[in-house]
């Protein structure tokens, strides 16, 4: 971590793997290749990032990942301005913000990410974004959002 | 069949309320029994007398504590699962050991001293350099793999998950930062003549707007303060509490829960239903502590309302029933929370913001003097006042006092 360059706007990812279990790996897979993934119901569809034991909406337990085409909309946002730790100071201010997911039903899919190089004065809830995944280690990459 | 009306409130105590670590060399735990002796005296009971613990957010171990304090024979030791949401609810908690009759005497509390562990910092670690030699920066245990999804996203305390609630309220009706501002400034002045209140001062606009912003849309005023402390309050039956040192405070109605998809709400979630993610998470228990008492929100003197985060009373005001759902801003501007002349006097202690948090249990504790008759700020004549704990993750609460 210690060579990693801060950048604004830009959260540094604090760790290094996924600490990936069944539930998990299909994503962390599939961000490796550059592709968002959910964990689809197969008997209603519902989509969620991670494996679930049981589907919310029907019981069932079986599900197949899925690729998702990696655009969706910003529900949510804050602009984290105070470093909750001194090694932030670089990073702030920077956007975390919940975005719903094209190819999902929005609430149970939803993903927190950092939205990177944009203005944070003047993002706004609805706006669009397209992922893209910042390679970390050679087990992880992690998502990023951009504004389109 | 319900718990309304067959419990009370008979004893309060606290220790000294303490900005963050200053309560040091008193430890949680020494603090629980400080609190606990001085609720039972204030009833006019002892340690003898005690026989349950209540409680929410396993804010103290009973076994540890009845062991300390020589509790003669503990006969009902259960808290409500999750943190501070529970706070309220342990009433209720409280009232369904009495009504079933496990227990008789049941202290409800909350201990806290932020000395090593702050509840507002991070979850994760976050940061650069932070990791050192591979190693994971949660401790030894290690990531839990759902933790890995949203360690990237920078989002990592409890006052950016409110920020997030928050936005989107914003958003969605329109709320205005005045409309939190108000909220600070009308809970500071509810302190500003208070002994117990760790700030005092008053707090103007001006002042609101030149604080410095944490998270959009939240600035400094609007988080709580870190503080140290220990609230006790005693329950016993009906009977029992009219033999007792002080006018009985009646428990009239108390819940706790909420939606399933609620579930853990903030920090890592956010998957709530769209219908009720920007609210406090509160519709459904206000629903059922109305029903309970059979009363409704015109007829509650007096709310104390869980506010670690300002905008949180605004959609509290709205899920109870104070105001429509996203009416809450313009409400809470028009002066209604004012214990100077608003319809509804919300937070008369200082609240979490302004008093002291002790994650909830000031909030019962003006509740249980409001209807003594004997708080600071006493609302003229009340006869019901709403206690709430939460919003946090599921369990939510409420519950309703009633004077005797």
């Amino acid at each position: 971590m210690s060579d990693v360059t801060i950048r604004q706007g830009v959260f540094p990812v604090p760790i290094q793997d996924p600490y990936a279990d069944d539930s998990t790996q299909p994503f962390w897979d599939a961000a490796l290749r550059g592709k968002l993934a959910a964990a689809k119901c197969d008997k209603c569809g519902t989509a969620q990032l991670t494996r679930p034991p049981y589907c919310f909406v029907c019981q069932s337990r079986d599900f197949t990942w899925r690729d998702l085409p990696g655009t969706g909309t910003i529900y949510t946002y804050t602009v984290v301005r105070h470093p909750l730790r001194p090694q932030l100071q670089e990073a702030v201010p920077y956007v975390g913000a919940v975005i719903e997911l094209d190819g999902t039903q929005g609430a149970g899919a939803r993903i927190m990410a950092n939205v990177i190089d944009c203005d944070p004065e003047l993002v706004r809830i609805g706006d669009r974004v397209k992922v893209e995944f910042e390679p970390v280690s050679e087990t992880l990459a992690v998502p990023r959002f951009r504004l389109i | 069949m319900s718990l309304k009306d067959q419990t009370c409130v008979v004893g309060v105590g606290a220790t000294p309320y303490y900005r963050r670590g200053e309560s040091v060399p008193e430890t949680e735990t020494s603090m629980a029994c400080t609190a606990i002796l001085a609720a039972l005296d204030d009833a006019g009971l002892t340690i003898k007398d005690l026989d349950g613990f209540a409680i929410y957010s396993s804010s103290c171990d009973p076994a540890t504590v009845g062991a300390i304090l020589g509790v003669p024979e503990i006969r009902f030791a259960a808290t409500l699962t999750s943190g501070g949401g529970g706070a309220a609810g342990s009433l209720g908690l409280a009232a369904a050991a009495i009504t079933s009759g496990q227990a008789e005497v049941v202290v409800s509390l909350m201990t806290l001293q932020q000395a090593k562990r702050r509840l507002g910092g991070t979850q994760v670690q976050g940061g650069g350099g932070g990791g050192g030699g591979g190693g994971s920066p949660y401790g030894a245990g290690g990531v839990p793999p759902t933790m890995a999804y949203t360690a990237h996203a920078g989002l990592l305390s409890p006052g950016h998950s409110f920020s997030l609630l928050t936005q989107r309220h914003m958003h969605l009706y329109g709320t205005r930062r005045e409309a939190l501002a108000e909220v600070c400034i009308s809970t500071r002045q509810n302190a500003i003549n208070r002994p117990t209140s760790l700030n005092r001062t008053p707090l103007t606009l001006e002042q609101y707007f030149n604080a410095r912003m944490i998270s959009d849309p939240l600035c400094l005023y609007d988080y709580t303060m870190e503080s140290d402390g220990a609230v006790a309050v005693i329950t016993t039956s009906e009977a029992r509490a009219k033999d007792l040192k002080q006018k009985p405070v009646y428990i009239m109605a108390s819940a706790n829960g909420g939606m399933g998809r609620w579930g853990t709400a903030i920090f890592n979630y956010f998957q709530m239903p769209d219908e009720y993610f920007a609210s406090s998470g509160h519709r459904p228990v206000a629903k059922r502590v109305f029903e309970m008492a059979g009363i409704a929100p015109k007829d509650i003197d007096v709310a104390l309302l869980y506010d670690h985060f300002a905008p949180m009373v605004i959609m509290q005001l709205e899920d109870y029933g104070f105001c429509g759902v996203g009416e809450g801003g313009p409400f809470v501007e028009s002066g209604a929370i004012r214990f100077d002349g608003g319809s509804i006097p919300v937070n008369t202690h200082g609240g979490n913001l302004s008093e002291a948090y002790i994650i909830g249990m000031t909030h019962i504790r003006e509740a249980v003097e409001q209807m003594r008759g004997t708080a600071i700020n006493q609302v003229k004549d009340a006869e019901f006042a709403l206690v709430t704990g939460g919003p946090a993750g599921l369990p939510v609460s409420g519950s309703i006092l009633r004077r005797a």
